[in-house]
């Protein structure tokens, strides 16, 4: 599992790189697009993959201590926070096309920074979206392992399948750790 | 795998250290420091993501081999940007046509 993560680093870390090397070509134009993402709805959904981080810790400590159910109760918990992650999202991204700041023939952006504006929102979407799937696979993952939990499959001497499927939600959480502030706070107080 | 099993209060507080950490960066964003908001944010992003990896995914009571593999994706990323950048940061040094 961990072999894998080690991949996923890179795979987003192209994105990273992508982001790190237009902002700094285009710093004004990344202020322009972060100020037009939603800060409470950002935020909001960064305290809801943390929580979902938290119960899936706490799915994995209740297989290691042998409670079958509190197991499964905490992985459908992480299942309806990450529900939760993606409906906020879907949210936004739905914003973002009613305010025409989808990428392609349709976007529009304007005032200062609007020459490169798109760049960001290519980036915003590839970045989100690319997290979006993994999050997609992830709650897809847990959901098919709560069945498994509840008849008591993990057990403290063997939970390793669990500890997986924990391993590689908690990498979806970081990768939003890092995303959350890039993406959502550059330049917040430059533009009031 | 390990069999150390942490206590739910260990669990508990690096939760809530995660969520006053989100909190900081947000109140910060908002603060008009210079170039010191993005070393604020990614230092903070570095710190919540250390107390994932450490104690959500146990890396602190894992042996020393998944620190290295960790530490190997990381720092053929720092590869990857340190490049990209020597490219870029350096074109047009020579005042080339079409760079």
């Amino acid at each position: 599992m961990w072999l894998f993560l080690a991949t996923e680093i890179l795979f987003f870390g192209g994105l990273f790189a992508a982001y790190a090397l237009f902002r700094w070509s285009y710093p004004e134009s990344f202020r322009a697009g972060s100020h037009e993402l939603d800060i409470v709805l950002g935020a909001v959904n960064t305290a809801v993959l943390i929580a979902s981080s938290l119960t899936m810790a706490l799915a994995v400590r209740g297989a290691q201590v042998g409670r079958a159910r509190l197991t499964a109760g905490l992985l459908a918990a992480t299942v309806a926070l990450g529900l939760v992650f993606l409906a906020i999202k879907g949210v936004e991204y739905h914003h973002k096309h009613v305010e025409h700041h989808v990428p392609g023939p349709a976007f529009i952006f304007e005032g200062s920074g609007s020459e490169h504006a798109e760049m960001f929102f290519v980036l915003y979407f590839a970045m989100t979206g690319l997290h979006a799937l993994h999050m997609v696979i992830g709650v897809g993952l847990l959901a098919a392992l709560i069945p498994f939990a509840w008849r008591g499959a993990y057990t403290p001497e063997n939970h390793n399948f669990l500890e997986g499927a924990g391993l590689y939600w908690h990498f979806v959480d970081v990768v939003w750790i890092f995303l959350f502030p890039l993406l959502y706070l550059v330049g917040r107080h430059s533009l009031h | 795998m390990s069999v150390h099993v942490l206590p739910l209060r260990t669990y508990v507080l690096v939760f809530l250290a995660l969520m006053v950490f989100t909190a900081i960066t947000v109140a910060a964003a908002f603060l008009d420091l210079g170039p010191l908001n993005t070393v604020i944010m990614i230092g903070i992003a570095g710190t919540k993501a250390t107390l994932v990896v450490l104690y959500f995914m146990h890396v602190r009571y894992a042996s020393r081999l998944i620190p290295i593999v960790i530490l190997a994706g990381l720092f053929t990323l720092f590869i990857l940007i340190t490049l990209l950048f020597s490219d870029y940061g350096n074109r047009g040094w020579l005042g080339v046509e079409g760079r």
